[in-house]
Formats: C-alpha cells, sequence, structure tokens
C-alpha cells in the first residue's frame, strides 16, 4: 500500500467526515463557537421572557405607538404601541419550541424507520421507503397549511404538520448511511459474532450515524424555524396574542415603509438562530468523532 | 544518456520532511524499480518529479529531466510537460478512468490538450495507441465506457492515456497491485515492450520486491523517505550491503517454523457439502437474465488443527463461499457442518456454540473495527457468543490475556483502533477471533494489505497460536506466498469451482491442472527472477 493510499484510507474511513476539516480544526472550532454564541443568545432571551419581559407583552399603549428604536424601546413599538422588544423575546419560545417538538418527531421516528428499512430490506424496507415517497411528493408547506386548514391553527397542529414531514428526510438520510455501513467488515464481524439486525443496528450502525443525524437535525431545526414562521406568517401557526416571528413579519409588511424596524427584528431574530443552528450543526459533527482527537 | 537527474531533493509537508536528500537518475530505455514498505517516500518520489505534491509541500533540490528543470516551475509549464513528455499510471484502474466518458475520448483527450489537432485525427492515434496496448479494435471499440471492462483491461487503457504522445518519462505507481497475478504479469510485459520500442525510460514504484526483480533493469530501496540503497538488480538483492535491505527480503521469503510436535486431526471440523450459491442476475428491461452462479457444488473438508489454503484470483467465488461458510450468506443447495451440525443451526442455543467454534478476520486492517469502539468492547462483541457472558472483572482479565497472547499490552485495550498501525491492528483482529477459544478460524486475506516485514511477524504469529492452541486455519487469499509458507494443504478455485487440490507442497511443486500451473508461473518469485537475471548477464558476457 502507498503512502497516499494509507493516509488516505485512515482519514477518509468514514465517508461523512473529510480530510479538509481535520487540517483547519481552529476555524471549524470557531465557527462552532460563533453558532453557540448566538444560538445561546435567542434561547436565553425565551427562557428570561418566562420571568421577565421588558413591558407587558399584550400592554397596548396606543399613545407611543410606532416609535422608532430608543433606550426607552431598544426595538422600537408596533401599531398597538406594544414593545418589539418583548414581543421577539416571548416569540422566540414559540420557534424554540415548535421547532425543537417538529424534529424531536421526525429524528424519532424517521431515524428509526430508516434503520428498519436499512437492516431488513426487502418487503418492509421498500413499504417503508415508498410511504416516505408518498410523503415527499406533496409539497410540505401546502400539506401543513392543509393540515391547519382542516384541524385548524395553532401551535400544537403547526408541530404536528412540521413534524410529520421530518419524518421522511431523516427516514432517507439514515437509511442512506445505514446501507453503506451494512457493507463494512466491522459489521460482518458483528454477525460472526452472533448478534441480530436489530442489536447491530442500535449498537454499531446508530453510533456512527450520529454525525450524520446531529447535522441533519441542526438543519432541519433551521428549517423548521423558517416553516413555523411561514405558517405564522399566513396565520395558521401560533394564535394571537401569543407573539410569533412569523405574524410580526406579515403585520409588520405594510408598515414597512414608515417603520422598517418591525420588519428587521423578527427578520434578524429568524436569520440569527437558523445561522446559529446551521453552524452547530457542522461543529457537532466534527467533535463526535472520536478520530478527531488525535488532531486536537 | 541521463533522461532523467534528481539531485539532493528534500520535501517537506508541514513540518513533517516526507522526503530526505534524494538523487537518482534514469537513463532513456531503462526501467528503475522504486521499491519500499508504506510511508517509505516511494509515492512521494513519483508525485514530486510529476509535479503533483499537495500544495503545502515545500520542495527544494534539482528535478532535472532531458535539460528541462522541474523543480520551482510554475504549474503551466508542469502541465505542458504532464502528458506530453511525463506519463503517468496509477494504482487504482477502477477510479484512475472517468466513467462517464468513453475509452476512445478519454486517451484522445490528452492529444487534443496538448497537439492542437482535430477531434477525427486524435481519435485516430488513440485507436493506434488502444492497439498498441493490447485492446484491438475488434473487441475494444473507442466508443466503450470503462464499467464493462476488467482490472486489467482499466490499467491497459491508463497506460494507453499515458504513453499516446510517446513521452519520454513514464512513471508507474504500484500499477499492478490491484490486480490479479496473471493480469500483473500481462501489464508487467506489456510495460517492458513499452519501454523497448519508445526508448522511454520507466520509473515502476511498487512494494513488490519480486516484482522490481523480475522487470527493473536498477533499483532504487527507500525507507522513512531517504534511499537506503541503489543499483544493479542483481547487485543490491544477491549482495545487499545495507541491514535493512537484507532485512527486507529475508522478510519476503520468510516460512514460518512449525512445531514437529503438531498432529493433524482425522475428523473433519468444518464440512462443506456440494454449496451452490447464485445471485439473481441483473434485471433487464424485459424480465430476468440467467443467475449468476458466484458458488458452483463446491465441497471441502477441513480437520482439526490443520491449516489450509484456498487461492484463486478476483471473481472466483472465493470470498462468496467463505462468507456462505461463515453463514453470513444462505445457499441456495448444499449444507455446510461445523463439528458434523448443521450450520447455521436452528435453535439459538446451538447456534452460538457453534458460532464460537467458528471465527473469521477480515482483509482490511483499517475497516474491520468500528471506530467508535475501543479495543476492549470490540474485543468483547465475541463475549456475545457465551451462554452466560464473563463479568466485568472477568472479561477484562479475558481481554488483557488474550492481548498478551497476541503480542499487544493490556494496556492497548483502553485505545481506539485508529491509534494502531496496519500490524497491530490484524493483530487485534486476530485476538477478536481467539476469544471464543474457536476451533476454526477463517482468514480473508488478513495479511494482503500489510507490508512484508510486518506480514512476516503475523505469519509468525499465526503459526504460533495454530501449534499452540490446534486452531485450524482457513486461508482465503490471492496470496500464493502466504499460501506456500503456512498451509498444509491447498485448494485452487476458479470460476466457482476447485480445480485442484492436494497438499501444499504437491501442488507446488507438480501441479495438475492448466490453471494451476498459469497461476504459479504468472507469480512474480524473488529466486527466479534473481535465477534468469544470472543466466542473461552470463550470456551477454
Amino acid at each position: 500500500m502507498t503512502n497516499l493510499e494509507a493516509t488516505n484510507r485512515q482519514s477518509g474511513g468514514d465517508p461523512h467526515n473529510s480530510t479538509a476539516v481535520a487540517a483547519q480544526p481552529n476555524k471549524m472550532a470557531i465557527g462552532f463557537r460563533i453558532g453557540l454564541f448566538l444560538a445561546a443568545t435567542v434561547v436565553a432571551a425565551a427562557l428570561i421572557s418566562f420571568v421577565w419581559t421588558p413591558y407587558e407583552v399584550a400592554a397596548i399603549d396606543i399613545a407611543s405607538k410606532l416609535l422608532p428604536p430608543s433606550v426607552v424601546h431598544p426595538f422600537g413599538t408596533d401599531h398597538f404601541g406594544r414593545d418589539v422588544l418583548s414581543m421577539i423575546m416571548v416569540g422566540a419560545q414559540n420557534s424554540l419550541a415548535v421547532a425543537l417538538v417538529a424534529v424531536g418527531i421526525g429524528a424519532g421516528i424517521g431515524a428509526p424507520l430508516g434503520l428498519l428499512a436499512a437492516a431488513r430490506g426487502g418487503l418492509p424496507g421498500e413499504a417503508i421507503m415508498r410511504t416516505n415517497d408518498v410523503i415527499f411528493a406533496f409539497p410540505s408547506l401546502l400539506m401543513a397549511v392543509m393540515i391547519t386548514a382542516v384541524y385548524g391553527p395553532g401551535a400544537i397542529n403547526a408541530i404536528i404538520a412540521i413534524g410529520l414531514f421530518n419524518i421522511p428526510v431523516f427516514a432517507r438520510v439514515t437509511r442512506g448511511a445505514a446501507l453503506s455501513l451494512w457493507t463494512r467488515e466491522y459489521i460482518l464481524a458483528a454477525r460472526v459474532a452472533g448478534k441480530s439486525s436489530m442489536l447491530i443496528s442500535v449498537q454499531h450502525i446508530l453510533p456512527n450515524l450520529m454525525g450524520l443525524l446531529v447535522v441533519q437535525i441542526a438543519i432541519q431545526f433551521a428549517l423548521a424555524v423558517v416553516a413555523e414562521a411561514g405558517l405564522s406568517y399566513l396565520g395558521l401557526g401560533a394564535q394571537p396574542p401569543m407573539p410569533s416571528w412569523g405574524r410580526m413579519l406579515s403585520e409588520a409588511q405594510t408598515m414597512i415603509g414608515f417603520a422598517p424596524w418591525l420588519a428587521i427584528f423578527p427578520g434578524l431574530a429568524i436569520m440569527i438562530l437558523v445561522f446559529g443552528f446551521g453552524l452547530i450543526g457542522d461543529g457537532l459533527n466534527d467533535r463526535l468523532d472520536p478520530r478527531m482527537k488525535r488532531v486536537r | 544518456m541521463t533522461l532523467l537527474a534528481i539531485n539532493d531533493l528534500d520535501v517537506s509537508i508541514g513540518a513533517t520532511r516526507v522526503l530526505d536528500g534524494l538523487s537518482l537518475s534514469l537513463d532513456a530505455g531503462e526501467i528503475l524499480g522504486v521499491v519500499g514498505e508504506s510511508g517509505s517516500g516511494k509515492t512521494m518520489t513519483a508525485l514530486a518529479i510529476a509535479g503533483l505534491l499537495p500544495a503545502r509541500a515545500r520542495l527544494s533540490g534539482d528535478i532535472v529531466l532531458d535539460g528541462v528543470q522541474l523543480s520551482g516551475a510554475s504549474q503551466e509549464e508542469l502541465c505542458k510537460l504532464r502528458g506530453r513528455d511525463i506519463g503517468i499510471v496509477f494504482q487504482e484502474p477502477m477510479t484512475a478512468l472517468n466513467p462517464v466518458m468513453t475509452i476512445g475520448s478519454q486517451v484522445a483527450e490528452t492529444v487534443r490538450i496538448h497537439r492542437g489537432v482535430t477531434r477525427r485525427e486524435a481519435m485516430q492515434l488513440a485507436r493506434e495507441t488502444l492497439d498498441r496496448v493490447g485492446l484491438p479494435a475488434a473487441n475494444f471499440s473507442l466508443n466503450r465506457y470503462p464499467h464493462n471492462l476488467s482490472g486489467g483491461q482499466r490499467q491497459r487503457v491508463a497506460i494507453a492515456i499515458a504513453i499516446v504522445l510517446k513521452p519520454k518519462l513514464l512513471i508507474a505507481d504500484e500499477p499492478t497491485t490491484a490486480l490479479d497475478v496473471t493480469t500483473q504479469a500481462a501489464i508487467l510485459t506489456l510495460l517492458e515492450r513499452l519501454v523497448d520500442e519508445d526508448g522511454v525510460g520507466l520509473i515502476l514504484v511498487t512494494h513488490d520486491l519480486a516484482v522490481v526483480a523480475q522487470t527493473a533493469d536498477r533499483t532504487v530501496v527507500m525507507k522513512d523517505g531517504a534511499i537506503v540503497e541503489q543499483g544493479n538488480i542483481a547487485a543490491v538483492f544477491r549482495n545487499p550491503g545495507n541491514s535493512y535491505v537484507k532485512k527486507l527480503l529475508q522478510n519476503v521469503t520468510h516460512v514460518p517454523t512449525r512445531s514437529p510436535s503438531r498432529k493433524i486431526g482425522d475428523t473433519p471440523v468444518l464440512e462443506v457439502k456440494n454449496v451452490v450459491r447464485e445471485y439473481p442476475a441483473p434485471r433487464h428491461l424485459f424480465g430476468k437474465g440467467k443467475p449468476v452462479r458466484a458458488v458452483n457444488d463446491v465441497s471441502l473438508q477441513l480437520f482439526a488443527n490443520e491449516n489450509v489454503g484456498l487461492v484463486g484470483e478476483s471473481g472466483c467465488g472465493k470470498s462468496t463461499l467463505l462468507r456462505t461458510i461463515l453463514g453470513l450468506e444462505q445457499p441456495q443447495s448444499g449444507e455446510i457442518r461445523v463439528f458434523g451440525k448443521r450450520f447455521p443451526a436452528d435453535q439459538a442455543e446451538e447456534m452460538r456454540a457453534l458460532r464460537r467454534q467458528i471465527q473469521v478476520v477480515f482483509q482490511d486492517p483499517f475497516g474491520t473495527f468500528d471506530p467508535r469502539w475501543r479495543v476492549s468492547q470490540l474485543i468483547a462483541e465475541n463475549f456475545h457468543l457465551f451462554d452466560s457472558p464473563p463479568g466485568m472483572a472477568e472479561g477484562r482479565r479475558k481481554i488483557d490475556e488474550i492481548l498478551e497472547r497476541v503480542g499487544m499490552k493490556s494496556s492497548d485495550a483502553d485505545r481506539y483502533p485508529h491509534e494502531f498501525s496496519g500490524g497491530q491492528r490484524q493483530r487485534i483482529a486476530i485476538a477478536r477471533a481467539l476469544v471464543t477459544e474457536p476451533a476454526i478460524i477463517a482468514l480473508d486475506e488478513a495479511v494482503s494489505a500489510l507490508d512484508v516485514s510486518i506480514k512476516a511477524r503475523i505469519l509468525d504469529l499465526l503459526t504460533e497460536l495454530s501449534d499452540r492452541l490446534g486452531v485450524a486455519y482457513l486461508f482465503v487469499t490471492h496470496d500464493l506466498s502466504v499460501v506456500r509458507s503456512i498451509t498444509d494443504r491447498v485448494l485452487v478455485m476458479k470460476d466457482g469451482a476447485i480445480v485442484e487440490e492436494g497438499p501444499t507442497a504437491d501442488v507446488f511443486s507438480n501441479p495438475e491442472h492448466r490453471y494451476t500451473k498459469q497461476l504459479l508461473s504468472a507469480v512474480p518469485n524473488l529466486d527466479r527472477a534473481l535465477a534468469n537475471r544470472l543466466v542473461v548477464s552470463s550470456q551477454n558476457d
């Protein structure tokens, strides 16, 4: 075996891991830290809002309506004179909760289905994957609109709708990666050790997919935040008086000419949360791999 | 006349010096064999000459090709040289060709880049070159794609790409390592012929000393990025001045010593009876074709304490047979018996007991362990086969004991597989197989990926374990030298069937089947190659 090949095999033994990443651990660590900071800011805002907000969220104060950002109202006020900062803080609860539960549903049901489909193959595997394809065939937001339209708008139905569409994503990602792992020699060795396919899935396949799943969770989390904002924007998410970032954006749009802060701040909040989780996903992918430890 | 002169070449990547004070020269029409073990810098030498080092590499010293200084040349200048004056053939024929381009346009591509000729003219030249490398128009039209060519045929296409513009220098980096022995012999003959016809200088990089002894005019032996010895083949290999070269040569011809008291049992521990394993044929547009019969009515027996070799080239069905024996695949017909009991057994408890008796060591020391598990966990995986798995302390004691038995330390149990070298990993793999105290260990190309010196040590270990513990081995391999040095009996497999079977010494000295003869004559043999050289040189005198 030649020199180059040896290094390639050592570092490239796994499909979701590259030498380029190994070569620049510092850069990755910085991205990870920025991601943590951004996400932590949003999470902190949501947690603080349970006990304290600068103003009462629902308090209407027509006298101080549409004030631009100032020391008194850092993010300005809306057309009812409500404090935008307070609304964004409380809105973060909604965004995080919906995304968390929806992705939880998706990963919690989708990943096991994917593992099962890869381990069993044949009829059960095909049945799982074709059902996935059927769900995939409908544009997800449209389907979510339908679900919320039939069962009524509200945060719970939004969670179910978004969660439902995360299932096939996780099932497909898990199955694809699991299938390639099933051909590895260490899986053959585990089979020679007499382990059942379920036991191998849990002990060997799943841990080796964790990096991939964590990245997918971070991406889907970001997408779920956007989807929730989209549903709220259409009025199908959390209902008033519960503030939500999407509805704030939709209400701001008629006033964007003279009160741009009403759109800018909820928009920024969505962006920070999505970006933060993207960076965290990347960083975790590297950290979860024990082979990376020799680089650090 | 000197074609290529390298003088005091240093290359570092980051803080690591990969080549250290390298000086060598090559004449036109000469074959220079660059040999060494993994990490010796032989591939780096080839890449440095071709200007293909990684971007982070720093290079100093002279590389002069036919009067042109290559070190310090810009990438644009090197691009003009590569393909035109320097042709390169890489190791892996499966990935060296672009799967979506026809073989004709891949050969013609080089022509069109370097000579502003029309597509028709380039294709004409491609046709002539493919004819030269033994891919005649009758069967190998320019419009064929790489995926339906064999490994050897692809390597011929890769060679055609390298020589289409009649370069002055041809670099071949392990060009035959991924090929079967008979294909390897044909490719080496082709390279020799091209060198004769075109007067091209060939740098043949390989780990196989026998290949160099058979093919090259001169050799350079490398270790840790430096040349330890260079000169004529006969001089270097007959009277090596350097102790490392001596050791290397000893390892190539190493035969483990067997305990004289070893006795082969007379009851079979493993019986394979008329096993047939078929794969469904690839689906056509209309229905299915005939199923592919990978294993065709194979029967064999393995006796207690016996070491049996199963040899054959890639695609002969030996790996499928092995997986079927291990119960990883179901045969269509026939049966496998372990200690006279049907395997796989229906009953879970009995199945566990049988699995304890038959274990396996796989080929790839890098792929055989879950990268996330510690060595202790990896070995403990087989505790699953015990009816009452040992407790923590008892398990740990077993693991320590088994690690020491294969020449590792008990402290290694807490480390991850990536912290070990290829040879150490293979020792751990043997430990994992041994922990259930099996009667049979199947070895699937278990030493093929290892360097010669490490291979020799692992063979010593295997022999010692077999002698001491009375384990029977089934060596599945394409490496005939391993079979010759360690087995009692050999089975030769071709196209899914066993064509010859007999005591190893008899089969090697007096092969009966035509295929066995062909196989044995294709294996590069160090002693035979050197003997031939002596004859040739004395005739020339």
